[in-house]
């Protein structure tokens, strides 16, 4: 299957999972188009509603942030009845997250995703840090991780772009990220939060500029690898020389996380850099 | 909860700077020129600062605005140091620029009619009651407020609410100043001679509780700011856990920087905060 089947690639900014809301809470910070051509990547969304588990769920700590926030979201059924409509009329490019239990619930989220209007593609989260994925199809496995995005793959047209959101794991990112992509991914995201614990030991994962080096080498290491494959950077982008630095590696685009939790208006930022066109309007156009 | 009319809508994030500082008692008093906030402000609502070398923010309760000074539009808010984030933004000279946030989350929701109210606040999280007491005289309501605090040190000036409230109760757990005790000793008391319809609070969850319990027992209204922690404050990163009750009678999970920080006292499932 070769990439341009699949759907482009999308970039170079994109807002990071679990990092934008419901997408309505980055209005007041955007530029002056709004969301309007935003790639936004969604909270991890499953088919029945979660509560998130308890808190506190996100703990500072230096260079970054220690989360296990359990994928807070109200199920796919309101999620498609709400939040996507929502973010459809603002005219942002929506990434759908998906998680499930099962390969049977992948498949089925991405059948039903396929229908709704709006959704410019998915992003499989298969790199989960923490229990916060409990209950999750367990994908650390290349293998799995494969399995995963080709049910999903088989679901969703070909020409609406894949992504396979991949933990920062140095020891097996080339073969999870080579895995993926034969089983159709259109892109890696090369970066989830990394593996950690809060202070009495629960299992979360750790964000920010602290983990950047590591994802950073995780994407050239697919790059020199796989030059084929495209990437998307995510881990600890927070300025324009944090962004380069992934681009430069060869990532095709940037997501930016936590970054926005500590400044709301950081992707308009970036965008406004990496992405002047956006802004002019139809009569400056020469 | 309806918009004040002519109040910009929606939360700015702009460079303030801190235009005078002084320690009150065990705090310290910062006051941030931040353009576009004061404007929009409503009692209840939080300001979320970025604090040099760390990543997440801190929220901090807004004590005052001015409209218009010297400085133009002001805020001020009220630092307990508790951490090295609160220690640096406490020591920071008049100059220094700081990326501000807001105004976030929910205010306190006013009454339509001139009734009788109670303000129960402990310690730094009290401030949005000043704000709230001046609105609320200004609409005609009988207000009543109590300050209460571990000790003096931890008092918020009670003088200066005097302008606003009809009565000020101060209560401290060591009786160095006011009455002896706590809120949950004296609220049913202090509402009972109030006869207010509405109780507000804001505190730390056992004088939130309390206050809301209180107000269940007299039949009255009540509205508690509740504080968790907010990592980021604007709503994007779900790490901001309020257990509630919903309109619907189910249970249900909010987040407190945007469905909060201000909601119904008997919504608020307590035992699992
Ligand atoms: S503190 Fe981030 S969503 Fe509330």
């Amino acid at each position: 299957m070769s990439a341009a089947r699949l759907g482009s690639v999308p970039g170079p900014v994109m807002v990071a999972a679990g990092c934008g809301g419901t997408g309505r809470e980055l209005l007041p910070y955007a530029d002056q188009s709004g969301l309007d051509g935003l790639d936004l990547v969604t909270r991890s969304i499953t088919l029945d509603a979660r509560s998130g588990g308890p808190g506190p769920r996100v703990v500072e700590v230096p260079g970054g942030l220690v989360n296990a926030v359990g994928l807070p979201n109200p199920g796919l059924e309101h999620f498609l009845a709400t939040e996507l409509p929502w973010l459809v009329r603002a005219g942002a490019r929506v990434f759908v997250s998906v998680a499930g239990a099962t390969m049977g619930e992948y498949a089925d989220l991405a059948r039903r995703l396929s229908r709704a209007p709006g959704v410019a593609g998915l992003e499989v989260n298969v790199g989960a840090p923490d229990e916060a994925g409990a209950g999750l199809f367990e994908v650390r496995e290349p293998y799995h991780a494969a399995s995963v995005i080709a049910a999903v793959r088989r679901e969703f047209p070909t020409d609406r772009p894949v992504l396979a959101k991949l933990r920062p794991d140095v020891s097996r990112i080339v073969e999870g990220a080579r895995a993926c992509h034969e089983a159709g991914a259109t892109a890696v995201v090369v970066g989830n939060a990394v593996p950690a614990a809060f202070a009495d030991g629960r299992p979360a994962g750790l964000s920010g500029p602290a983990i950047s080096p590591i994802a950073l080498r995780c994407v050239a290491e697919v790059h020199r690898a796989l030059p084929d494959v495209p990437t998307i950077g995510c881990g600890g982008v927070h300025d324009l020389a944090s962004a380069r630095a992934f681009l430069d590696a060869g990532a095709r685009g940037v997501q930016v996380g936590t970054a926005l939790l500590n400044d709301p208006t950081t992707v308009a930022r970036l965008r406004a850099v990496l992405l002047p066109d956006h802004l002019t309007t139809p009569e400056e156009t020469p | 909860m309806p918009e004040e009319r002519g109040t910009p809508a929606g939360p700015v994030h702009v460079e303030g700077e801190v235009v005078a500082t002084k320690r009150v008692g065990a705090y310290r008093h910062l006051t941030l020129a931040a353009p576009g906030i004061p404007e929009r402000f409503r009692a209840g609502s939080f300001v979320a600062v970025t604090v040099a070398g760390h990543v997440a923010r801190r929220a901090l309760w807004v004590h005052r605005v001015r409209g218009s000074s010297a400085f133009g539009p002001t805020l001020d808010v009220v630092v307990q140091v508790q951490g090295s984030g609160t220690a640096w933004l406490a020591a920071q000279p008049v100059g220094t620029r700081i990326a501000i946030t807001g105004p976030l989350g929910r205010a306190f929701a006013l009454p339509k009619e001139a009734v009788s109210c109670l303000l129960v606040g402990e310690g730094y999280a009290a401030a949005p009651l000043f704000p709230l007491a001046e609105r609320l005289r200004e609409r005609g309501c009988a207000v009543s407020l109590v300050v209460s605090a571990p000790d003096e040190a931890h008092l918020l000036s009670a003088l200066e609410a005097r302008r606003s409230a009809r009565s000020v109760t101060v209560l401290t757990a060591d009786g160095s100043v006011g009455q002896r005790g706590g809120v949950p000793d004296h609220v049913d008391e202090l509402l009972r001679r109030s006869d207010a319809d509405v109780v507000y609070a804001a505190g730390p969850a056992v004088v939130l509780r309390s206050a809301a319990a209180a107000a269940e027992r007299a039949g009255a209204w009540s509205q508690v700011a509740v504080e968790v922690p907010t990592p980021c404050g604007t709503g994007l990163c779900h790490g901001c856990p309020l257990p509630v009750v919903g309109e619907d009678g189910v249970d249900r999970v909010v987040r407190a920087c945007t469905e909060g920080p201000v909601v119904r006292g008997d919504r608020v499932r307590w035992d699992h905060l």
